[in-house]
């Protein structure tokens, strides 16, 4: 495997796709190669910095409109 | 190493239920599933059109369509995603609308070979999450995630952010499933490629 085929499988990999022939031949490359070692710990630490941390918050005045809205929306239908 | 993985799809999820109850009218139910799903739904919104006015009106709209197209849910896919489809139609909608000269297409691109081949090989050290506060990674966070084209930022916003499977993205964007695998790809690869830009750098060197 070189470091091309790697990349094609690294979708796979993080995805629990890919199959143990395979999975071995991506271990011994990274094993050999330190660029792709650091190319597959830090897309997966991007990968979990974006799933650990709350990027964008919902405001409360935005979550106190919503409700509103959507309360008098069941109100209309309730009593149409 | 471990792989990481989206968690199987449970047999009954919860939000049957709830659903049920909403459809027979109980508009506590429905009350419920928006509080449960109004922080996904707004992210999803604010991450596809990076603007929160335009974020905070598609969440209100993707609520109330659900609402009134309940009759029409038919429970083949989870209430949550079909939730996250009908935001992530609005979102594009709205992009498209606001970019008059510039087509936003999910294909248009795909042409740009930017991050597709990395070229920072040095591991982030100290952790990112040792080395800056919540606040401070967050506007990293979001100033990286808005440099990506909006195709490879859908993707990987309902991928790897909002946990969706790659089968549900496919379905959700009207995409093949290689197509949704080379856009995450890419679209991962050049998050990291932007991100190591922050984190490579040892403590005290200028950003």
């Amino acid at each position: 495997m070189n470091c091309t085929d790697f990349l094609s499988q690294l979708t796979d990999y993080f995805d629990g796709q890919i199959s143990p022939e395979l999975l071995e031949e991506v271990r011994a490359h990274t094993a050999g190669c330190s660029h792709c070692e650091v190319v597959l710990n830090t897309t997966r630490q991007t990968i979990e910095i974006y799933r650990g941390n709350e990027v964008y918050e919902v405001s409360d005045d935005f979550r106190e409109r919503l409700h509103s809205a959507i309360m008098r929306k069941c109100g209309q239908k309730a009593s149409a | 190493m471990s792989a990481i993985q989206s968690p199987a799809t449970e047999e009954i999820h919860p939000d049957v239920a709830l659903v049920a109850r909403a459809k027979a009218g109980d508009t506590t139910a429905f009350e419920q599933l928006v509080r449960q799903y109004e922080r996904q739904i707004f992210r999803v919104a604010q991450h596809i059109t990076q603007n929160r006015e335009d974020a905070e009106d598609i969440t209100q709209d993707a609520f109330l369509k659900a609402y009134e197209k309940l009759e029409q849910f038919q429970g083949n896919s989870k209430f949550s995603t079909w939730l996250v489809r009908i935001a992530v139609n609005e979102s594009l909608m709205r992009l498209r609308k606001r970019k008059t000269s510039k087509t936003v297409s999910m294909d248009a691109d795909v042409q740009t070979e930017d991050g597709a081949i990395p070229r920072d090989f040095a591991e982030w050290r100290p952790n990112p999450e040792q080395n800056y506060n919540q606040a401070e990674l967050a506007e990293i966070l979001r100033k990286t995630i808005q440099g990506l084209p909006p195709g490879f930022r859908t993707v990987f916003t309902l991928r790897d952010i909002e946990n969706l499977s790659t089968e549900e993205t496919a379905e959700a964007l009207g995409l093949s499933v290689p197509a949704v695998k080379s856009r995450l790809l890419r679209a991962r690869l050049q998050l990291r490629e932007r991100l190591s830009r922050y984190f490579h750098k040892k403590e005290g060197q200028p950003a």
